[in-house]
């Protein structure tokens, strides 16, 4: 097996397209024959916490469990400078410990970017701010190749607070490489500018925008990012952007609905649909577990290098500018 | 003490002088100019006291001393930043003898209490003429005014809250207003605050890629618009600080047309930088306004060729790794200029942006104009402020050299022209150390 182009997972924008296709292939191989799993024995993963977060948390936490490597959650409530010890302090004693991997989230967008300019050992990006979630994409990616069996040329509208969503930023930036074509669909005030300079179409139309899509992603309403009020009252958000079985009756028969949860029912989308019989919710959280699988092995197998033994640090780049 | 200079390229705007002169210096101030070759008996014959001194300034512009009208010295409160004995050697090195020190300290200068500190730390610490600029408002507040007038009668020569826009247009009219009777002119960090919300980087593309909250333009365009009509009403000059889009360039340029009593600077990094320098979400590339885009640099490019803007100024905001070395977010705002703004902004002249007579009037006779002080000239009698600089010497900028406390560049490793060779205030060398 060959080792990622990258040494830390920092975000989709990085990702070559070839690197997102030995993951997904790998997550696949994991999800269909189980029991060759190889292992990562006296490997160490370290989950480094700023945020809340049960799914993302513990989903790495059973994927590091089932290669056999030790992980270790350390969950820090606030950002560095209220703790009083900054985030590469924090980090340094971290990687003191010799861990093989670190898994950060943190509130601020750009926080493994600086990580990754001063630590020696591997970063994962498990959401900064509202930049990337990379994870989050890999496993809607996989996900979706597995309902639809492609990805490339799939109509996908993503719906909701784009603007604060780091979950629609990467899976803007993973499905573009993939070839889908993204529609977003949300209240103007939550669209961020130059989403077509990206070669994303925007709509504020969410029915008409329903009827044409292969693949609805619903984003949560978060309204701890939202600095101010973006919209005049839940009510009225329901009322154009929330998802629910009259909307859906409008779109293709095949369609399927994706939520990176925690879902807001009844907000941005109802109960029925949540439950029915397109939503795939349940099975991103299931396939969550072999995408992280497939990534700290493709980041600490044997294949790769002890990247602590080695010079100049690789990945961990600019962003490409060429959207 | 005598001090001649010669050999040099006399530059002089104040007195269109652009010539091979040799300068004489005695007792600190400016005593002749004369043709080369010519002031050499004067000296010889009076050559008594050991410190007279003759400086070959051969292949080099010898000018009025360099100002900054916008530094910030952090003294008193954040001393480990920067203090007025290091900003000031910091200006030393980086060619100037006048720095204008913002009221944003803490305390903040909104009394006369603490100009006279400044001053008199000043008059001990610093090898370069400090000029404090008082709060505005009590503690920056922008609610009540200062005491304009003790503030004005302690030293201070200007009025500013920069650093903190004053939102409440009823309380800038009456500053203006009240100003008048102190002819103090009041600089205006102009952005809309309610606006700019938590954003920190220029809203466009590039906020978008990296998840940061926008600064749109057209913060600073509401504010700058603002400004002009109160200038207008009050009749009082608003010097408009650190302006960085193309929008503020056309409405003052507008402005100025009308005959409104406004001025603006402009800083090296908002000509030379753009918002795609923050890709890699390196904190020293934030600063308030934000970097905005290359065309947002061309226009402040042929607004300083044009004289819609009057003067340069660094906006040196010294801050150290505690508080730039941690998440883009968290980072304090500024970078450090004082000693990378000459070679930066000569960048310029050999743009053909500007002549090397107009690059020198933007950092000597202008800011001198706009805040009434008796600098920025060679003429006969003036204080002997002198920048001695060699424009066409390469150098590569390194922040490890940097005698100022802070090392916040934006320009570490670029590669620029023009070295300062000697800085020469009151007729005293203060550079080379």
């Amino acid at each position: 097996m060959e080792a990622l182009a990258t040494r830390h997972i920092l975000g989709m924008d990085d990702l070559t397209r070839q690197d997102i296709f030995k993951i997904l292939s790998l997550a696949k191989k994991f999800k269909t024959s189980p029991n060759s799993t190889p292992t990562l024995k006296n490997k160490t993963v370290v989950n480094l916490f700023f945020e809340p977060s049960t799914r993302t948390r513990s989903s790495f936490e059973i994927a590091a469990k089932r290669l056999g490597a030790t992980a270790i959650n350390i969950t820090e409530a606030g950002s560095s400078t209220v703790k009083g010890e900054t985030l590469i302090d924090t980090a340094k004693n971290i990687e003191a410990m010799n861990p093989d991997v670190i898994i950060l989230r943190h509130s601020s967008s750009g926080a493994p970017y600086v990580l990754s300019q001063t630590l020696k050992t591997p970063i994962i990006n498990a959401g900064d701010g509202f930049h990337e979630h990379p994870t989050q994409a890999l496993l809607d990616l996989f996900t979706i190749e597995e309902a639809k069996g492609k990805i490339s040329g799939l109509k996908i509208l993503i719906v909701g607070d784009i603007a604060h969503s780091r979950v629609a930023r990467s899976n803007i930036y993973g499905l573009k490489k993939m070839g889908a074509h993204i529609i977003v669909c949300g209240p103007p005030t939550l669209i961020p500018p130059a989403m077509t300079q990206l070669g994303v179409e925007v709509s504020y139309d969410l029915k008409a925008s329903v009827q044409k899509a292969d693949v609805i992603m619903m984003l949560r309403i978060q309204e701890e990012r939202q600095d101010r009020i973006q919209f005049p009252s839940k009510k009225e958000y329901i009322k154009y952007f929330g998802l629910n079985c009259e909307t859906v009756k409008l779109a293709k028969k095949d369609v399927i609905i994706m939520h990176p949860g925690p879902l807001n029912r009844g907000i941005e989308i109802s109960p029925e649909v949540a439950d029915g019989p397109y939503s795939v919710i349940l099975n991103q959280v299931t396939n969550g577990v072999v995408v992280r699988m497939a990534l700290l092995y493709l980041i600490m197998g044997p294949q790769v290098v002890d990247p602590r033994a080695a010079g100049p640090k690789a990945g961990g780049g600019k962003h490409a500018t060429s959207h | 003490m005598r001090l001649l200079i010669k050999n040099g390229i006399v530059i002089d705007p104040s007195q269109k002088l652009h010539a091979k002169k040799d300068l004489l210096i005695e007792n600190g101030k400016i005593k002749k100019i004369g043709p080369p070759g010519t002031l050499d008996k004067e000296i010889l014959r009076a050559l008594g006291p050991q410190d007279d001194k003759i400086i070959d300034a051969k292949n080099c512009i010898v000018a009025p001393g360099f100002i900054d009208m916008h530094t910030h010295l952090r003294e008193p409160g954040d001393e480990h930043k920067e203090t007025i004995h290091t900003g000031a050697k910091a200006a030393a090195r980086g060619g100037f003898t006048s720095i204008v020190c913002m009221a944003n300290t803490n305390p903040p200068n909104d009394n006369p209490f603490i100009t006279q500190f400044i001053k008199l730390k000043a008059q001990e610490e610093a090898c370069v003429n400090v000029y404090p600029v008082g709060a505005l408002s009590k503690g920056l507040k922008g609610e009540e005014l200062a005491e304009i007038g003790s503030l004005k009668e302690a030293g201070c020569v200007a009025i500013s809250d920069d650093g903190h826009p004053v939102m409440n247009s009823y309380v800038m009219r009456k500053a203006l207003d009240y100003c008048k009777h102190f002819k103090l002119p009041i600089i205006s960090h102009c952005e809309d605050s309610y606006l700019v919300g938590k954003g920190m980087i220029n809203e466009g593309l590039r906020s978008t890629l990296l998840g940061l909250r926008g600064n749109p333009a057209a913060c600073e365009e509401i504010m700058v618009a603002r400004d002009i009509a109160l200038a207008q009403l009050t009749g009082s000059h608003i010097h408009m600080a650190h302006i960085s889009t193309q929008a503020a360039v056309r409405l003052i340029s507008e402005a100025k047309k009308r005959k409104v009593s406004v001025s603006c600077e402009v800083t090296p990094h908002h000509l030379f930088l753009t918002d795609e320098s923050v890709a890699t979400y390196d904190t020293h590339f934030k600063m308030a306004p934000p970097l905005r885009t290359p065309k947002d640099n061309a226009a402040l490019k042929k607004g300083l060729k044009e004289n819609v803007i009057d003067s340069f100024a660094t906006d040196h905001a010294p801050h150290g790794v505690l508080e730039k070395n941690i998440e883009f977010e968290e980072a304090a705002n500024g970078v450090i200029g004082l000693e990378t703004a000459l070679p930066i902004t000569l960048k310029l002249v050999e743009e053909k942006v500007l002549t090397l007579s107009q690059f020198i009037e933007k950092w000597t006779l202008a800011p001198a104009r706009i805040l009434r002080l008796p600098k920025g000239t060679l003429k006969i009698g003036a204080d002997a402020d002198i920048t001695i600089f060699d424009p066409a010497k390469k150098i590569k900028i390194n922040q490890n050299t940097f005698v100022s406390k802070s090392k916040n560049t934006p320009f570490h490793g670029w590669a620029c022209k023009g070295e300062v060779i000697t800085t020469i205030v009151g007729g005293k060398i203060v550079y080379p150390f």
